[in-house]
């Protein structure tokens, strides 16, 4: 699974009130909550992410709140994967569950400007700048979050292990 | 092994774990609230299931939007009533029924030590005051609990936090927990367990512990514990009859290392603008202007806080320029502070008191704040537009703190504040 896209680049600590304001959690439709991705820091966010990019971020990426409805809000506004420093635990959790990407890469805050060309080959954590030519080895994801991600996210993945039990 | 470390063993069926083990453990209380469990209920009918595992052991509490805000919040009450119908859930808190979740949880006796608790809400690592696993998931985590009964985790490496001392008058458990925050890091703890301990954790009281215990996830932690003792034993025996197994670290138990903080000199403290772990003593924020002050939330709503604000406040009227808005974090704890005559001197002081809910600590509703404006809150986060638009700001700090700078309409030290 290879993703391509441009980055749009974020800081450290992007905090899931900014990814999605609270005031927005009533929503669940997940292409309304799309609406207002980023709400709290870029209003033209969903725009721009509407081709297909990819989010790189600092340090503690989707720190806070445990709203699924933000990397919920990311994906169905075009974000394909998240890469960042490092991820807060709820948010990496419910990225995986809900299928989107997310892979800690060690140096990418340094490594990557803005609109940035990327490949990233999920099974290897191989982060290609197509940019500027270099690459890049994130953290390879444990096989049964692959497993996961393959399936389209939990949901897919648990009714099938309900089908076969039932 | 450590206290968390004996839980998850004992919740997975294992002998002994070790840090960066992945266990499936049996979960003893899932709870879920109005924002969002819709989506928990909506993924657990997309993923087939038919029935929760255990209808005793999931606890849904309306807290977040209550009364309803609107008619898309009242639609979210609605989905969540059915659920609660459909599966006959029997420990159910509407509106009027109960409050704030992570008050409700203890009070109502769904918190016992030694358990495994999940929450679909980051706070519900307040739990660990009691000595209790207890952590945040997401929606659709949730509704795998409900349908198994069992979820995943990663045994945590743990961070031990060592805290001595004794506090000075007006200095209370919020002022330690911003400088714990302030100490670690909002990314200190990711993916880690925070153990609290010391002198200063045993002297304090179960509200105060849940203080600390509640914003261990503003370091990322998936977990914050104290051990239990006879404080906890008290508190928990006089609110459940569920058997239950207390555990504690053992005393060559590991950690990945040690935090020592002394309390003896710790001024009040303030975090501020826009990041929880941007904590700097009251002094150097002193005369701040604010339009708002908030006393509530599952950090600081309970009958303890309301105590420290309201001695503030008595006979004395808070400043022209702002709104003091309070709210107990449960029905409980409102009884009890009108019983004691605290909602009275609040509203003699010029505040408005609200039921219990979370309300403006996230923006959702009952003062959310306009461009520009500043709010002092005893809640938990100032991220960019938490309370309301994105361009105000929010000053977190402890209820003596709040209840001072609504007298004066700038960020005060509620020493100064008391000797007047």
């Amino acid at each position: 699974m290879t993703i391509n896209g441009k980055v749009i680049k974020f800081a450290s600590n992007i905090d899931t009130d900014v990814i999605l304001p609270g005031p927005y959690l009533v929503h669940t439709d997940p292409y309304e909550l799309a609406k207002h991705a980023m709400a709290g820091l870029d209003p033209n966010f969903p725009e721009k992410a509407a081709s297909g990019v990819i989010v790189v971020g600092g340090k503690n990426f989707g720190c806070g709140s445990s709203r699924e409805q933000a990397p919920i809000a990311l994906k169905y506004s075009g974000v394909q994967c998240v890469l960042a420093e490092s991820f807060a635990r709820i948010f990496y959790r419910n990225a995986i569950t809900i299928g989107l990407p997310v892979l800690v890469c060690t140096g990418i805050s340094s490594k990557v400007k803005e609109g940035d060309e990327l490949a990233v080959n999920l099974q290897m954590g191989k982060v290609e700048n197509k940019t500027n030519g270099s690459v890049l080895q994130a953290t390879k994801l444990p096989e049964f979050i692959m497993e996961i991600l393959e399936n389209g996210g939990l949901i897919s993945h648990l009714k099938r292990r309900f089908e076969t039990n039932e | 092994m450590n206290i968390i470390e004996k839980i998850l063993a004992n919740a997975s069926g294992k002998q002994e774990v070790s840090p960066g083990e992945i266990v499936e453990a049996n979960i003893d209380v899932a709870m879920t609230h109005d924002l969002t469990g819709p989506l928990a209920i909506k993924s657990f009918h997309e993923i087939g299931a038919k029935k929760v595992w255990d209808k005793h052991k999931v606890v849904v509490i309306l807290d977040h939007l209550v009364p309803a805000s609107s008619v898309i919040s009242a639609g979210l009450h609605k989905t969540v009533r059915d659920f609660v119908k459909e599966q006959k859930i029997t420990n159910f808190y509407d509106v009027g029924r109960g409050g704030v979740c992570h008050q409700v949880m203890p009070e109502m006796g769904h918190v016992r030590p030694g358990e495994v608790i999940v929450g679909s809400d980051s706070h519900t690592c307040t739990y660990g005051a009691f000595g209790a696993f207890s952590t945040g998931i997401g929606s659709t985590e949730m509704a795998a609990v409900f349908a198994t009964g069992k979820l995943w985790f990663r045994v945590p490496e743990v961070i031990k936090v060592d805290v001595t001392g004794k506090f000075q008058k007006l200095v209370s458990a919020k002022d330690l927990t911003l400088n714990v925050v302030g100490t670690v890091g909002a990314d200190g703890a990711i993916y880690k367990g925070l153990e609290f301990c010391g002198s200063t954790i045993r002297d304090m009281t179960i509200d105060g512990r849940m203080v600390l215990a509640n914003m261990a996830v503003e370091m990322g932690a998936k977990a914050g514990i104290i051990e239990p003792d006879k404080k906890t034993l008290d508190y928990v025996n006089a609110r459940t009859d569920k058997p239950f197994t207390a555990v504690k670290s053992d005393k060559d138990s590991t950690y990945e290392r040690t935090v020592n903080i002394d309390v003896s000199d710790l001024e009040p403290q303030v975090a501020v603008p826009h990041s929880v772990d941007n904590v700097k003593p009251v002094s150097e924020v002193e005369g701040t202007e604010v339009n708002q002050a908030f006393i509530g939330s599952c950090t600081n709503g309970r009958l303890e806080d309301l105590r420290d604000a309201a001695k503030i406040v008595k006979g004395k009227k808070i400043a022209k320029t702002v709104r003091l808005i309070v709210i107990p974090a449960s029905q409980e704890i409102y009884l009890n502070a009108i019983n004691e005559g605290l909602i009275k001197l609040f509203m003699e002081s010029g505040a408005t008191v609200g039921n219990p809910n979370c309300g403006p600590c996230l923006g959702g509703h009952m003062g959310i704040m306009a461009d520009g404006e500043a709010c002092i809150s005893t809640s938990n986060r100032n991220f960019i537009g938490r309370m309301g638009s994105t361009k105000s700001f929010v000053y977190l700090a402890s209820p003596a703190t709040v209840a001072a700078s609504a007298l004066t309409g700038k960020i005060t030290d509620p020493r100064k504040e008391a000797e007047v």
